[in-house]
């Protein structure tokens, strides 16, 4: 694997070549965490370790809830308070589980923007960022179904309002809604159904994450200046990177428990900060709960679902060019979803030359609107659907289609960026000056 | 026609047979697998209900839940009555009355209440936005239905006057069976 030249793997011992011979598997390990990775990387390279070890405790954690959880209308409520009562130390599991979800998306969303930031998303990494996309969209899923299954009001209504997302499309909506559902609206069928697609979307995830990894050892990782590894010689590419293992390896292992300093914390002092406190109450299809609030990972996307009503322009432009058929219900949801592929056609809508946000002045500043514009569009999802919110977000979620539609095929003509230093090992030798020769 | 053609239109026959063959059998032994997330005989079951409302004081309301989804019983004041039977149809946002006895009819309050003096109203409670329970107890802007989901406002008679649904309250197939017990379905 690997574009960037480096020392491969060569079995020396008899059992060694005929295993690989046979399987050359351990080749294939060594390869991989022995990558030559760019001695640049900041901290904000750190995200990817934090996911995949916090993929693995979900999967861990989640498994082990599966053994003590009944996904059936009547207990899956009592289960879960049995998981947290009774079970040995099953409220930590839970704990762990429902606050992993949460670390789970701070950390996707840190990568995320550390790759808008730094151009990582721009050729020849663009399989890697939509890649990407696809496991962002499976955490979603993931996510939205297993908050379903405790089965209390917020699990049942959030079903109820999302499920009624796809019963908005034309004409086909509502037999799709009932084919999800499992019948007219949600109940054993669908409580079934989400508990089994829970248990495989982690699985999809696993397989995406692989490809996602073997996607950008091929190309080798991004860096903050932007600059590619030298791939004239070994010896080159040698000034640009160090293997991953160890260097890299140890840095991580770092970050990572300095993250989970953090996350213990919250999961020993504070773990239903992030949740609902409705979600307490078991469901009841005859009583919605004052407000429906999604999970606080869900809520720039809820905002922008919300902000297109009627008395907007252009959904009223687009029913009527459509004849009526695209109403405001199905114009929200298309804007939602949109939202969501604007991002993942980046590495197209990005026109600029240079790489690295950090030498592209005016990118940064809009770049950092967009930062505040989605935790101000997240502080709008969890705000009631009137005035003044109502016009906030779709002051934000209009920014947020013009930074990817307008603002980013436009900078790249206009701007003026700053040149980047010729290599990664000059980048390096003017944060870390060399030790002069003894 | 030569004799190499005649071989080779031949085997292209037998490739589209072969694949439309595959194809049929694929989609065969797939649709189980899709068929089975629609609604099972029990759910599908189509239960008729009969409802008492003789205990039900005028302006207040009785929820009955029925295939899974809340209907109102309303029974309504003369104030809330005549508030609906006043309002112009020009102000109405969905001018259809919704009600699965009336197609095609407007959305005069005549053609949504169950009785011709209007007393009782039978709706499925459940918001056309996105599938919330409105609240009832005359409240919202028009003194029926308020939604707390995404605000939508519904009137005397059910009908969406403001927010974000589309749509008037269902009215669902419903009759008297005697004076004092409705049948649904």
């Amino acid at each position: 694997m690997g574009g960037i030249p480096h020392d491969k793997y060569e079995p020396k011992t008899k059992p060694e070549k005929w295993l690989h011979s046979r399987l050359p598997i351990v080749g294939l390990i060594y390869d991989t965490i022995m990558i030559p990775t760019p001695k640049n990387l900041n901290w904000m390279w750190i995200w990817g370790i934090v996911l995949a070890f916090t993929l693995v405790v979900q999967i861990v954690t989640g498994i082990i809830l599966a053994m003590h959880y009944t996904p059936n209308v009547n207990m899956a409520f009592q289960s879960v308070e049995h998981i947290m009562r009774n079970v040995n130390g099953g409220w930590l599991l839970r704990y762990v589980h429902m606050n992993g979800a949460t670390l789970f998306f701070i950390a996707v969303y840190l990568h995320i923007f550390r790759g808008l930031y730094y151009g990582s998303y721009k050729a020849p990494r663009e399989v890697t960022w939509i890649i990407g996309m696809l496991i962002y969209l499976a955490m979603m899923a993931t996510g939205f179904l297993g908050y379903v299954l405790p089965w209390g009001q917020m699990s049942f209504w959030g079903a109820t309002v999302i499920t009624g997302l796809f019963g908005a499309i034309p004409g086909i909506g509502e037999s799709i809604q009932a084919w999800l559902l499992g019948g007219p609206s949600v109940d054993n069928a669908t409580l079934n159904r989400f508990f089994s697609l829970h248990y495989l979307l982690p699985f999809v995830i696993v397989a995406l994450v692989a490809l996602h990894i073997w996607a950008f050892h091929t190309t080798g990782n991004s860096n903050p200046t932007g600059v590619e590894v030298r791939r004239g010689s070994k010896a080159e590419a040698e000034k640009d990177t160090l293997p991953f293992w160890p260097y890299f390896v140890i840095k991580d292992l770092y970050a990572l428990v300095v993250v989970l300093v953090v996350f213990a914390a919250v999961v020993g002092f504070m773990p239903n900060f992030f949740g609902e406190p409705d979600n307490y109450i078991m469901a009841d299809p005859l009583k919605t709960p004052a407000e429906i609030v999604p999970q606080w990972y869900y809520l720039p996307f809820y905002a922008i679902l919300r902000a297109f009503t009627d008395d907007v322009w252009a959904v009223q432009f687009a029913s009527f060019i459509s004849g009526g058929i695209i109403d405001a219900k199905f114009f929200g949801v298309v804007a939602m979803f949109g939202s969501i592929f604007v991002m993942a056609l980046v590495p197209w809508l990005d026109t600029s030359k240079v790489r690295s946000g950090r030498f592209r002045p005016a990118f940064r500043f809009f770049f950092w609107i967009l930062a505040f514009d989605f935790m101000f569009l997240m502080w709008l999802g969890a705000r009631p659907a009137y005035e003044p919110y109502s016009t906030f977000a779709l002051i934000g979620s209009t920014y947020w289609f013009a930074y990817f539609l307008i603002i980013l095929p436009l900078l790249g003509v206009f701007e003026r960026p700053q040149t980047p230093p010729d290599t990664i090992e000059a980048d390096f030798d003017s944060h870390y000056p060399p030790k002069p020769a003894e | 026609m030569s004799h190499a053609e005649d071989k080779g239109s031949r085997r292209d026959f037998l490739y589209v047979a072969t694949a439309s063959t595959g194809a049929v059998a694929l989609g065969a032994a797939v649709w189980p697998l899709v068929d089975q997330m629609n609604a099972s005989a029990d759910v599908q079951a189509l239960a008729s209900k009969e409802v008492d409302i003789s205990n039900i004081e005028v302006g207040t309301q009785l929820t009955v839940k029925w295939l899974g989804k809340p209907v109102f019983f309303r029974h309504r004041t003369d104030e809330e009555i005549e508030a609906s039977r006043n309002t112009p149809l020009e102000d109405l946002k969905d001018p259809t009355s919704q009600n699965n006895t009336k197609w095609e009819s407007d959305a005069s309050d005549v053609n949504r209440a169950l009785d011709e003096d209007g007393k009782w109203l039978v709706m499925i409670g459940v918001c056309t936005h996105l599938g919330c329970i409105p609240l009832g107890g005359a409240s919202g802007d028009f003194g029926g239905w308020f939604c707390p989901c995404h605000g939508s406002h519904y009137d005397t008679a059910g009908r969406i006057r403001k927010g974000p649904a589309p749509l008037n309250l269902l009215v669902p197939d419903a009759a008297f069976l005697s004076d004092t017990v409705i049948k649904l379905g």
